[in-house]
């Protein structure tokens, strides 16, 4: 496959992934925002999240000045500005899908352009008419449609495991991420707050729920969460599709499966990283510091993702 | 001045031609509403089948529907054999024409053609001389335009030896027409034509040395006015569809860029112009091309169809002398005859064209596409004095000829249906054999007395029906 498609198709699938994660991101905090509040109580902090987490707190503030939640919402969501909106992904997502339309199947690409195209009327009427929840679902609902109709029609060939890739890196870089910003928000009372307070309870469920690993961590637990459950849920167990561990493991089996030996780099990196989870406790790595340990770990998925991008995408 | 127009349909008392009976008959048979129906259909197919075409200059519409017309044009066996004879006569001499010119220059040497004629055209390119290609082929796609004058004679209008488009509208139409009305086809013999692409792809195997070459198609990218043509024809050879990034050139080989590595590249059909295809050698500024592929060209390690410099063959000052081509390489009178042309660099044929403007059609000897022309009949007392004036400043860049009065074919318009003027492209093929499918591009100019037929100045199509004998 030409190293341009397989990059095309690969983004076009963690644009799409990105727009599904910014959603749930957005639903967690909109929903914690309207929790009693310790702080102001007006909710903006638990609003300026998904822009901590994205990084892009600091050029809202360089666009818009003071903190103010419908302008929050709207520039993280629909802003055609701002490049990491839901909004911008979307487009992406749709140019992506327009340079390879001979490589999908009309199914994902009818799925992509309507999505496209309903992103449009719906930024035309504006979030707040829209609503925001509703908002989130639906982003969501079209993400699994794509995945739906990608699983349901295309040909199990090059293309198929570019779009996965695309997917599972940009999945494992957004659990990481969301562990950690919650994991944070807490700061070093963490040690302080005792896990089953109606606050942490609160935290953990949102994001559990932002992750739809809720009714997995019931199931498994027992009990109400908490940080190390969570972060074991989340980081290590490969039975939890959007954990970090299951993640590591399809990309492991996908690049294996690539043909070609511009790839070494990138399977060896991925091998590496597969057996460090498989290899390790949820206590091991509380003990290093789970921030400390999280951290290093988004640098590590992202060097994976740039072993990827230069083995494949721009090999010669 | 009255016109007497060659009328594919109806012969000049008014009586339907033979061949065209059967679709007659039919025609007569269906309700006008179920016709309508059927071109509303084909237009939401082509549109949802994204059969577009984009338009220079066009800040609004950048991808377009190329309007597509029901009524067929259709030819008789006999009429087809004597143009696929004149097509691959025409395109056998141009080839030994270029092969010549850029070898021994024979031709030169016997006065046949001036050589300014050639080496100072600026589509000759030195780079090719003295280079040997395999078999000897040029161009291996090549599209004759024909038309037919007021007496049913089919003349040569122009060749297009350079990156001919359009073969994607001949297959869709053929596509459409029996998918509306299976039934026409069911109760006629009409030749086939949906083998163009595996003609094609091996046409470009052929033309390489190499068994089993790797071919391409290269296309300048997405906002190339052609690009659907592209994808379209690499699709359907079962080839990858490339655009310059995707290639480099290591040790005078060419490879592409694949997610298993480096390809090795054999064959490009490229549709890119000489000047962009490579930035070290020809315009720098070029993104769309591929640095250092004209060194590994002219070491052989890979084909370009059509060659660098077909140009300076097909170019309009040159076009005068064909039949002494033909003559001059294959000793045969040509079949298929050219357009009486005057040559404006010529002082004395200058003066004439001067002097009969309003009767005459001016084109530049570079144009294409219909831009840059003038048809005298049509025009106004400004457009004549303005080329007037061009023609004056730079005569050399002007050819100019007698208004044809271009075949009419029945057509659908707003009030029914109208005759409408038409020409006709067919492809020509060089491998081991030059050959073409029996049937070609037609394209018909909508507008009512209009001449020009080019998509980009709202011409349409129609499909092009060869009848078995």
């Amino acid at each position: 496959m030409l190293s341009r498609t397989a990059s095309e198709l690969y983004w076009m699938a963690r644009h799409l992934e990105r727009a599904e994660n910014l959603a749930r991101m957005l639903d967690v905090s909109y929903s914690l925002s309207l929790m009693p509040q310790d702080g102001r109580g007006d909710g903006l902090n638990e609003l300026a999240m998904p822009l901590l987490i994205t990084g892009t707190l600091e050029s809202y503030v360089g666009w818009h000045g003071e903190l103010h939640a419908e302008r929050l919402l709207h520039f993280f969501a629909l802003d055609a500005n701002n490049p990491a909106s839901i909004y911008s992904c979307l487009r992406a997502a749709r140019g992506n899908a327009h340079a390879v339309r001979g490589r999908i199947t009309a199914d994902m690409w009818e799925n992509v352009n309507a999505t496209w195209l309903e992103m449009h009327s719906i930024a035309a009427e504006g979030l707040g008419r829209y609503g925001i929840s509703q908002f989130c679902e639906w982003v969501k609902q079209r993400s699994h449609l794509f995945r739906g109709a990608t699983f349901g029609t295309l040909m199990r060939h090059d293309a198929y495991k570019f779009i996965r890739l695309g997917t599972y890196i940009e999945r494992a870089d957004n659990t990481l991420r969301l562990v950690d910003a919650r994991y944070e928000m807490f700061g070093d009372k963490v040690a302080s707050i005792s896990d089953d307070s109606a606050h942490g309870y609160y935290q953990w469920s949102a994001l559990l729920r932002a992750l739809s690993a809720f009714e997995a961590f019931t199931e498994l637990y027992r009990e109400a969460p908490g940080s190390r459950c969570v972060a074991e849920l989340l980081i290590l167990r490969e039975d939890v599709p959007r954990s970090l561990r299951s993640c590591l493991d399809e990309i492991n089996q996908i690049l294996a499966s690539l043909p070609g030996d511009n790839g070494r780099p990138a399977q060896r990196l991925v091998a590496e990283l597969d057996a460090r989870l498989r290899y390790t406790g949820i206590d091991e790595i509380l003990a290093e510091g789970l921030h400390g340990w999280l951290s290093d770990f988004i640098l590590l998925v992202r060097q994976l993702a740039n072993a990827i991008q230069s083995a494949y995408m721009e090999a010669a | 001045m009255a016109r007497q127009y060659y009328d594919e349909m109806y012969d000049a008392r008014g009586k339907c031609r033979p061949h065209y009976q059967e679709f007659a008959r039919w025609l007569a048979a269906t309700p006008p509403e179920q016709l309508a129906q059927r071109r509303r259909e084909a237009d939401l197919l082509f549109h949802r089948a994204g059969i577009t075409f984009t338009l220079y200059g066009d800040e609004q519409g950048t991808e377009r529907l190329i309007p597509f017309d029901t009524i067929p044009r259709s030819i008789t066996g006999r009429e087809w054999q004597g143009i696929e004879r004149g097509c691959i006569q025409r395109v056998q001499a141009l080839n030994m024409f270029l092969a010549d010119l850029y070898h021994g220059q024979r031709i030169i040497k016997a006065g046949i053609i001036p050589a300014e004629q050639v080496l100072a055209n600026e589509c000759y390119q030195i780079a090719m001389q003295g280079l040997d290609l395999h078999r000897d082929t040029y161009a291996h796609i090549a599209g004759v335009d024909l038309v037919r004058d007021g007496d049913g004679t089919y003349y040569v209008l122009e060749d297009n030896l350079r990156t001919p488009s359009g073969v994607s509208y001949m297959l869709e139409d053929r596509k459409m027409m029996m998918r509306l009305f299976p039934e026409l086809f069911a109760s006629q013999r009409i030749a086939p034509i949906d083998h163009y692409p595996s003609l094609l792809l091996s046409t470009l195997k052929e033309s390489s040395p190499v068994d089993d070459p790797c071919v391409v198609v290269l296309t300048p990218g997405s906002f190339n006015s052609a690009y659907f043509e592209h994808a379209f024809l690499a699709r359907e050879m079962g080839v990858e569809l490339v655009e310059g990034a995707d290639l480099f050139v290591r040790d005078d080989r060419v490879f592409m860029r694949t997610t298993a590595g480096p390809r090795r590249i054999d064959v490009i059909y490229r549709r890119l112009d000489d000047i962009y295809l490579d930035p070290l050698a020809f315009n720098p500024g070029s993104m769309l091309g591929v640095p250092g592929l004209l060194a590994a060209y002219r070491s052989g390690n890979v084909v370009l169809a059509n060659a660098i410099g077909t140009g300076v063959a097909d170019d309009k000052s040159v076009y005068p002398y064909v039949p002494d081509m033909i003559r001059f390489y294959l000793d045969e009178e040509p079949i298929l005859a050219n357009v009486p042309t005057w040559q404006c660099r010529k002082p004395d044929e200058l003066s004439h064209v001067l002097a009969h403007l309003p009767d005459l059609v001016v084109k530049e000897t570079q144009g294409s596409g219909g831009y840059g022309m003038l048809v005298g009949p049509a025009a106004s007392k400004a457009e004549l004095e303005d080329f007037r004036q061009r023609l004056k400043a730079n005569p050399a860049a002007y050819i100019a000829q007698p208004t044809l009065s271009l075949s009419t074919c029945p057509t659908f318009v707003e009030n029914g249906i109208a005759p409408r003027h038409i020409d006709l492209r067919p492809y020509v093929l060089s491998g081991k054999e030059t050959r073409l499918v029996p049937g070609g591009l037609t394209r018909v100019a909508l507008r009512e007395g209009s001449l020009v037929v080019n998509s980009s100045q709202g011409g349409g199509t129609k499909d092009t029906w060869v009848m078995a004998e």
